[in-house]
């Protein structure tokens, strides 16, 4: 119905691979891949049409080309039912797949220095986020973290791409033993970094976010918080996340996200209602911020 | 051969029975991008409380077997943010507007009313009667108690317009629903909406926790279809000229066919809009593809046909 909104595509599958401890599927949606910025993802029907698995699962695209008129892939772990019925899909199987969805991540104007930090399948969106960027001139510096060597995804595309690459696992089986932001600080000062990009669980941007403004640089986070529809209808995706007029609000992560600037994002009081947020219980509306919301949203 | 699908909900005509249910469809916009929103019967909007409201913590939803919980509490912006954009927006493409409103007392309800029925545009109000009741210290939905849902009803049929018609909307958790539509109507409800989300828990069995947060959620999907279809068999037997939207569980077009034989004049598509952001227009064709392969033609022909000797074409 848009010319640049979501669609909703029945897609054959091209192949499904294991890349490390991952699962790589290639599906061919010519409408999804020519609408994709780097930063958004699909969300995939799973167990058939008749399934009692109703909800579909949302995945960061990992990647688009234009082969075949137009492909998309995307990276997954198996990690319940769903994830297990995707992995035993074969090519030519068809699957159901919404999007782009959600707001991608922002590209900076000129040619800046960016470290890209990503924790286990939240490396996924980064790699085309790195050629974006690349195509801008931007540097851009890799630093991934996973659980063990098998959990750090695409070690040799992540060299290939950037200046630098740096990796970190929980269990020293591959590079330096800790978190990523044990190395994020060093990265930055070496690379003398400009803005940083994260996406991974919540407790890793949260401690990325803090480095990055320890720095002094921006840091822009994608979320990867569970999802009913994944278009906007549902809410029950949202997080606390501070606007530029200072009123915390309950924001849509699907469509208001995944990608927020980190400092806005409230993640003490992810998974609460904080008491100053609009429409909180107790909250006293004011005049002026309730035409702020209505403004915000009529814009 | 094209079936005539107009239905009527007292005096609120639609093109054809298949509708949103509130709280699926925010206000249309976002489905929007998926199909004409003018094509479908009405899309009931998210319940407005009167000032914005923030909701429940997350985790928010839980999926189970052919179904999910939910706890969103409500969270909106208020009804004057939704009369200033979100009605004009559903309107001006050409869609039909039946307005959800949540009260936190009797006088809200009252006030939502007159308030939303003074916009123009508005083709019914629905009264979600699924609100917890702050004066009751247990904390219960308005529904719980058959008279508490009757002054809910009254208070609102007195402030509404008298040409837009209230709709109740009942929940199946209660003693007796057949009861509440009883009061409801009592109350000059002009309509029924069955059924709300059931009251029920699902624990994570690996942290042995409740899988959302206060414990429980309200349980939707074709899970509860069964149970739905029932409340409305039953409540039309009892009230057979009270039009009814029939609601719980719809996923494809023979699942409107089913409601309309057990007594509903029109349908609404809930959860499965997540699943399926398409799935009213779909639910649509194949509804009408139905009809069709059965030799009806007028969708007022089957409401209630369940009930009839020898039904069944
Ligand atoms: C925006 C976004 C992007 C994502 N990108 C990727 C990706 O690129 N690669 C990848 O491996 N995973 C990704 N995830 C997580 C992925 O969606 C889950 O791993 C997947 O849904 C699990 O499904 P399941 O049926 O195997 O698990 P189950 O546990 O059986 O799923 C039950 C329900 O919980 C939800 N759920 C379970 N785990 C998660 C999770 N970690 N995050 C969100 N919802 C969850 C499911 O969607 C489903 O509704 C992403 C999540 C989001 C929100
Ligand atoms: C996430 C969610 C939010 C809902 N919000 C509302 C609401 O605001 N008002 C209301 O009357 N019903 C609400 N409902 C209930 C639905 O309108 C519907 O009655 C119920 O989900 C059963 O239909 P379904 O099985 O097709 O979803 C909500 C349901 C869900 C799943
Ligand atoms: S997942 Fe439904 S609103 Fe975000």
């Amino acid at each position: 119905m848009s010319d640049n909104g979501p669609v909703q595509t029945r897609c054959p599958v091209l192949n499904v691979r294991r890349v490390d401890a991952y699962y790589a599927i290639t599906v061919v949606a010519p409408g999804i891949a020519e609408r994709f910025r780097s930063g958004q993802f699909v969300s995939v029907a799973v167990g058939g049409d008749h399934s009692s698995t109703l909800l579909r699962r949302p995945f960061a695209i990992h990647d688009v080309k234009p082969d075949y008129g137009g492909t998309v892939e995307f990276l997954f772990a198996v990690r319940g039912s769903g994830t297990a019925w995707l992995a035993e899909r074969r090519s030519r199987d068809l699957l159901d797949v919404v999007g782009p969805l959600g707001r991608p991540f922002p590209l900076p104007r000129d040619p800046v220095n960016c470290v890209l930090v990503g924790g286990g399948s939240g490396s996924a969106p980064l790699f085309p986020l790195a050629q974006s960027l690349r195509r801008r001139g931007c540097r851009v510096d890799f630093v991934l973290g996973a659980a063990s060597a098998d959990r750090v995804f695409s070690a040799i595309t992540a060299r290939r791409i950037a200046e630098t690459a740096a990796f970190t696992t929980d269990d020293g089986s591959f590079g330096t033993r800790g978190r990523v932001t044990d190395v994020l600080g060093k990265v930055i000062e070496e690379a003398r970094s400009d803005a940083v990009y994260a996406c991974g669980p919540m407790p890793m941007l949260r401690a990325v976010t803090q480095v990055a403004g320890g720095h002094g640089i921006p840091v822009q986070v994608a979320v990867e918080e569970t999802m009913a529809c994944g278009i906007g209808i549902c809410m029950t995706c949202v997080i606390p996340v501070v606007g530029e007029d200072g009123i915390t609000r309950m924001v849509r992560s699907c469509v208001d996200g995944p990608v927020f600037r980190g400092e806005q994002v409230r993640f003490d009081d992810v998974g609460t209602i904080p008491f100053d947020a609009l429409g909180a219980p107790g909250w006293k509306g004011t005049g002026a911020s309730l035409a702020a919301e209505s403004a915000r949203d009529i814009a | 051969m094209n079936a005539d699908l107009r239905t009527r909900l007292g005096s609120l005509r639609l093109p054809n029975p298949v509708v949103t249910a509130a709280g699926c469809a925010g206000s249309g916009r976002e489905l929007a991008q998926f199909f004409d929103i003018g094509e479908i019967g009405a899309v009931t909007t998210k319940s407005l409380m009167l000032e914005p409201r923030a909701g429940r913590p997350a985790p928010r939803m839980a999926e189970t077997p052919s179904g999910m919980l939910s706890t969103t509490g409500m969270q909106g912006p208020g009804v004057d943010v939704f009369l200033q954009r979100d009605l004009p927006w559903l309107l001006s493409r050409g869609g039909r507007a039946i307005v959800s409103i949540a009260g936190s007392s009797v006088g809200e309800f009252g006030e939502l009313a007159r308030r939303v029925s003074e916009a123009e545009g508005v083709g019914a109000i629905e009264v979600n009667l699924s609100c917890p009741n702050p004066a009751d210290p247990a904390g219960r939905h308005f529904a719980d108690d058959a008279a508490q849902a009757a002054t809910v009803v009254q208070t609102v049929r007195s402030h509404a317009r008298s040409d837009v018609p209230v709709l109740a909307k009942l929940a199946a958790d209660v003693p007796d629903v057949v009861e509440l539509a009883g009061a409801c109507v009592g109350a000059r409800a002009d309509g029924l909406t069955m059924i709300n989300t059931l009251r029920g828990m699902s624990v994570d069995t690996r942290t042995l926790r409740p899988a959302v947060a206060g414990g429980m959620g309200g349980l939707s999907g074709p899970a509860i279809r069964p149970l739905a279809v029932g409340c409305v068999f039953r409540v039309h037997e009892a009230f057979p000229e009270v039009p009814i939207i029939g609601v719980g569980g719809v996923r494809t077009g023979t699942d409107v066919l089913e409601f309309m034989a057990a007594g509903a004049s029109a349908v609404a598509v809930g959860t499965v809009n997540f699943s399926d952001p398409s799935a009213c227009t779909r639910v649509l064709r194949e509804f009408t593809e139905a009809l069709d392969a059965r030799g009806v033609s007028r969708v007022s022909d089957i409401v209630g046909a369940a009930h009839r000797a020898g039904a069944g074409v």
